[in-house]
């Protein structure tokens, strides 16, 4: 079985200076969005699900696992901080962190049950599990069912920050991403990183130097979920609605679109991805249910002839990783 | 305790489609060992397939048995012939991936040029034997009201299931096949065209998807989303299942099919996720699934 | 120096002419936001967009010097995306007014927002009475029905007909709910009863063991507490396991012309349930309903939310003509809107009240059978009317701060 990655290129100090440039110049570019006209929730949302993505990433880029039900975590952290944010009438800080250890307690359930089996059998358990979550929330009272938590007050963050102002809000929203990525970056590059590589280039090689692989994957798992619910987090201040939506099995299917189409294992891959499907989205919504068909021949073209993605084309042209 | 009977016979009837699709998934997966994720849009083109039938050339529901399968399997076989065909030797995720964008575009385009809210379909009324007229109608067996067309669901597919189990497990063809999924290459030098069994494989599972479409079509709206929410289900009872035996997943598809209905009748409020709380129990005992071998 | 107060006199005067322009600027652009691909679609679509272009050629405000534009967008049943594209059109497109905004979720997040950027929505496509109750807005209008109404309409006319046992088929969310607590209320109240209920999940493919448990509890009437493929999947299986046959009656308490429609009349015959608007009422729904199946795809009729965006927007049309040009003020237009009496061909005459609830009749229908079917879409039999002031929830048990007590 080859592995759905292939960036068997190894990590140089080459490498890190390069990935390190490209984040300096994506931090600066990002951080001069306000200034350029550019409609600001557009890229806060992109930057909610480019987030979102990485995380994703984190699990089949490193882990070789795939996840087919990662919109529960996102869902599921924008449930807890709406309520929170709503009902409790919490701060913005302790709103994100209810959402985010909601996503955290999620994915230590799902991990354990998850992990206990590789390839296909994963994916469609979480699959399962997501679409399980996803009927619990349609009924559970507290979501308002299809109706969705509304109107949710943006408040200031410690205090300070009025998250009611677009302009505040989005460097917010980017220093949250930012924050983010760094940390899936540094975990990757990490001894532990190393292992889950090692993983998912061959487990029972791995099993055999001694490794306990379950609890490897099952701490990845944890910690792709906990992000993938500060994304949700996030992005309850940007969309001020939390809905069923973001934990239905399409939310899943985009995730996957949106890391695929960047490059599956690539450190910015998702990135690109993500704002690629998001503008396909906001620009094709006139087109109704073909957005939907269009999404499928993306999958399909990634699938049978673009299997590295953007970035990852780009990366093996320039024999550099990214 | 009447009505206890009748719960169960019902719970058989959705068996059957849960027994049907998840043959068809176990099938592709021994041979390409790739998990069908289109199979839900290829069951709704089989239910489609009899509704065009019908409506634009006048043929009826006892022909749309036979041709709607044969129509979307040949389909099935183009797919596999363009497209997976070509993931030979690559990480099955990618399969996973293929048949999920094909999934998308084939929902997206039926909903496109039929909307989403369904057409009818209705059930046939021909030939008439005895009282019956064709399927119509129902009989009465003292603890309830059995429309004739439930039963038939119940009896067909268990035929179809044990037939599709005798040609793999007990003929030639079945040997044949069973070996090219062990070692291809051994098979090969035998003279048998593997990559021609492949593709005729997930024709009959793509077959198999589209004759319960056509079964579903007069019970339910012919509706471009009716796979989407239930492949899901069928994945959950594969898991359950384990694919490793026919046997073994048309046995836990009609199980499951039943205690769906018996918690229908006792606790309703559930029926929709016992067969996913089930998978997770089942996991949490034994991994592999009740009959599966290790993946 | 001197540079200095040119500019400031400059800027003055751009100002004065800006004040002029504000009050004799006739130009309008009504976002129609819909379901133009999903489970809605047949409901509104591209026949919202459709109503709304006949209502701004029927208006007749271009001949006096008005500019009107029509954007439409799919917004996928999905809230999330519906208020992007909701906050894209009023900050960068200037939309003036939300119309159509079906389905529930995205109705109540688009309320939240036109009402913090003081726009307009006309709402014809959501049935959550909530938005002229704890949510209503003062810069929203609900138009055409409500779950109350439904519930109000349905119930006490088919108990008064006899009908007097009740079994509800309902779907285990907080719609369904609502509507089988409101039903029920309004069932007792009339001197009927409620023997029992099941709840079922939403989106289910298969009703036969509910349909089972409704069948033995011998209630003359099944009340289906539930929408869109959930309805009319029940309808099918009802008529599979022979219910309406052995004399059982089924109401709808959401349910639409295009569902008929999809059903057949064959399955569909016998139903009962309510709605404001039917193509066949009288010469005036007739005419428009004949110009606009015309110019459809699939020469369909209009179904209520469609025909709701052609009068909404017809009394929007009347009260800018009256106010003399747009003052893209969504509060001043919807107040203004709410002091004329509104009269169109297809509601017939109505008000609209504090709360944004247009008043007009509703109608209970039956499903004819298909001998009495004259043709295409000759679906339905008038067995009772409610008028507008008995219809809606009263002002007084209204939750809306904007009521008056």
């Amino acid at each position: 079985m080859s592995a759905l990655t292939d960036d068997t290129l190894p990590v140089t100090p080459r490498a890190m200076r390069d990935e390190m440039m490209v984040f300096a110049a994506m931090a600066v570019l990002l951080g001069l969005v306000p200034t350029t006209g550019i409609y600001p929730f557009f890229v806060m949302q992109a930057l909610c699900f480019a987030l979102l993505a990485c995380a994703f990433n984190l699990l089949i880029g490193y882990g070789g696992l795939l996840s087919f039900g990662h919109a529960m975590f996102l869902g599921t952290a924008g449930y807890c901080s709406a309520h929170a944010l709503k009902v409790w009438g919490l701060s913005p800080e302790l709103g994100i962190l209810v959402g985010v250890a909601g996503a955290a307690a999620l994915s230590v359930i799902t991990g354990f049950i998850s992990i206990r089996r590789q390839g296909i059998y994963f994916s469609m358990i979480t699959l399962a599990l997501s679409q399980l979550l996803y009927f619990i929330y349609l009924q559970a009272p507290f979501t308002h069912g299809e109706d969705g938590i509304q109107g949710i007050p943006q408040g200031h963050l410690f205090g300070i920050f009025n998250l009611a102002q677009p302009t505040v809000l989005y460097y917010v929203v980017l220093a949250g991403f930012l924050g983010g990525f760094l940390l899936i970056y540094r975990t990757i590059n990490s001894p532990f990183g190393e292992v889950l590589k090692a993983i998912r280039e061959n487990e029972p090689r791995a099993i055999s130097l001694g490794y306990k692989t379950d609890q490897y994957k099952l701490l990845a798992f944890i910690l792709s979920g906990t992000i993938a619910g500060f994304a949700g987090s996030l992005k309850v201040f940007v969309a001020q609605n939390a809905s069923l939506t973001d934990v239905h099995w399409t939310m899943s299917g985009e995730i996957v679109l949106m890391t695929l189409v960047g490059g599956l294992g690539t450190v910015f891959g998702p990135v690109v991805g993500a704002f690629v499907i998001i503008a396909m989205q906001q620009y094709l919504a006139g087109f109704g249910q073909w957005v939907t068909v269009i999404q499928g021949v993306i999958f399909v073209a990634c699938v049978l002839t673009f299997r590295r993605g953007i970035i990852g084309e780009i990366a093996h042209y320039f024999r550099r990783s990214l | 305790m009447q009505a206890l009977y009748a719960q169960l016979l019902v719970g058989l009837i959705n068996g059957s489609f849960y027994a049907l699709l998840s043959l068809g998934l176990a099938v592709i997966f021994g041979m390409l060992n790739i998990i069908n994720f289109a199979h839900g849009a290829l069951y709704m083109m089989g239910a489609f397939c009899a509704y065009f039938l019908l409506h634009l050339t006048g043929i009826g529901y006892w022909w749309a048995l036979i041709i709607a399968p044969i129509v979307v399997g040949i389909f099935g076989m183009i797919l596999e012939r363009t497209m997976l065909q070509w993931l030979a030797g690559l990480d099955h995720l990618y399969g996973l991936l293929l048949t999920f964008g094909i999934a998308l575009i084939v929902q997206g385009v039926f909903q496109n040029y039929f909307g989403s809210s369904g057409l009818p379909y209705a059930i046939p009324d021909y030939p008439e034997i005895g009282g019956f007229r064709g399927l119509q109608g129902g009989m009465n067996l003292g603890f309830m009201f059995l429309p004739v067309y439930r039963g038939w669901v119940v009896v067909f597919s268990l035929v179809v299931c044990i037939a599709t189990w005798f040609l793999i497990e007990k003929t030639r063809l079945g040997a044949y096949l069973r070996a090219a999924t062990e070692n291809p290459t051994l098979v090969r030098a035998f003279g048998i065209n593997v990559p021609r069994m492949i593709t005729l494989t997930y024709g009959l599972g793509v077959g198999l998807a589209a004759l319960a479409g056509v079964l579903s079509a007069p019970i339910n709206q012919v509706r471009p989303l009716m796979g989407a929410d239930l492949i899901i289900v069928v994945f959950a009872v594969v898991v359950i299942g384990g694919m490793g035996s026919i046997m073994g997943s048309i046995i836990t598809g009609f199980a499951l099919g039943v205690i769906e209905g018996l918690t229908k009748y006792f606790y309703p409020e559930a029926s929709n996720t016992v067969v996913f709380v089930l998978m997770v129990l089942v996991l949490l005992v034994k991994p592999t699934g009740l009959t599966g071998r290790a993946a | 120096m001197k540079h200095r107060i040119s500019s400031l006199v400059l800027g003055t005067a751009l100002a004065l002419a800006a004040g002029n322009a504000v009050a004799q600027d006739k130009t309008v652009k009504i976002g129609v936001l819909t379901d133009n691909s999903g489970l809605y679609s047949d409901l509104g679509g591209a026949g919202s967009t459709l109503a709304a272009q006949m209502a701004v050629e029927d208006s007749g405000l271009a001949a006096k010097g008005w500019k009107i534009d029509i954007v439409s967008a799919d917004h996928q049943n999905k809230p999330d995306i519906a208020t992007t594209i909701a906050r894209q059109w009023i900050d960068v497109e200037k939309v003036d007014i939300f119309m159509d905004v079906l389905n529930s979720g995205v109705a109540l997040a688009v309320n939240n927002l036109v009402k913090e950027k003081n726009s307009v929505m006309i709402n014809t496509g959501a049935a959550t009475s909530d938005l002229t109750n704890a949510q209503c807005s003062p810069n929203t209008i609900h138009w055409v029905y409500d779950t109350y109404m439904l519930a109000n309409s349905t119930g006490q006319a088919l108990v008064k007909a006899g009908g007097d046992t009740w079994y509800f088929l309902t779907a285990d969310y907080a719609f369904g709910h609502a509507l089988e607590r409101d039903t029920t209320a309004v069932v007792v109240k009339s001197g009927g009863k409620v023997i029992g209920g099941v709840k079922h999940p939403l989106n289910s493919s298969d009703f036969s063991s509910f349909l089972l448990q409704a069948q033995a509890s011998k209630a003359k009437i099944i009340g289906m507490a539930n929408a869109g493929g959930d309805t009319t999947n029940t309808i099918k299986q009802a008529s599979e396991f022979g219910i309406v046959a052995g004399g059982q009656k089924l109401a709808g308490l959401l349910l639409f012309i295009t569902d008929v429609h999809s059903l057949g009349l064959k399955v569909a015959q016998g139903l009962n349930f309510t709605e404001t608007f039917y193509w066949d009422l009288n010469d005036g729904t007739r005419a428009f309903s004949k110009r606009f199946s015309e110019r459809t795809k699939n020469k369909a009729m209009p179904s209520m939310v469609q025909a709701g965006v052609y009068s909404g927007l017809v009394h929007y049309f009347k009260t800018l003509d009256a106010m003399g040009g747009n003052p893209h003020d969504g509060v001043k237009v919807v107040a203004k809107m709410k002091e004329l009496p509104t009269d169109d061909a297809l509601f017939g005459k109505g008000t609209i009240r504090a709360d944004g609830r247009k008043i007009h009749p509703a109608y209970l229908f039956e499903v004819k059978k298909p001998s009495e079917s004259k043709g295409p879409w000759d679906y339905y039999k008038l067995i009772g009317t409610t008028p507008g002031e008995q219809a809606f929830r009263p002002l007084s048990e209204s939750a809306c701060p904007l009521v008056k007590k």
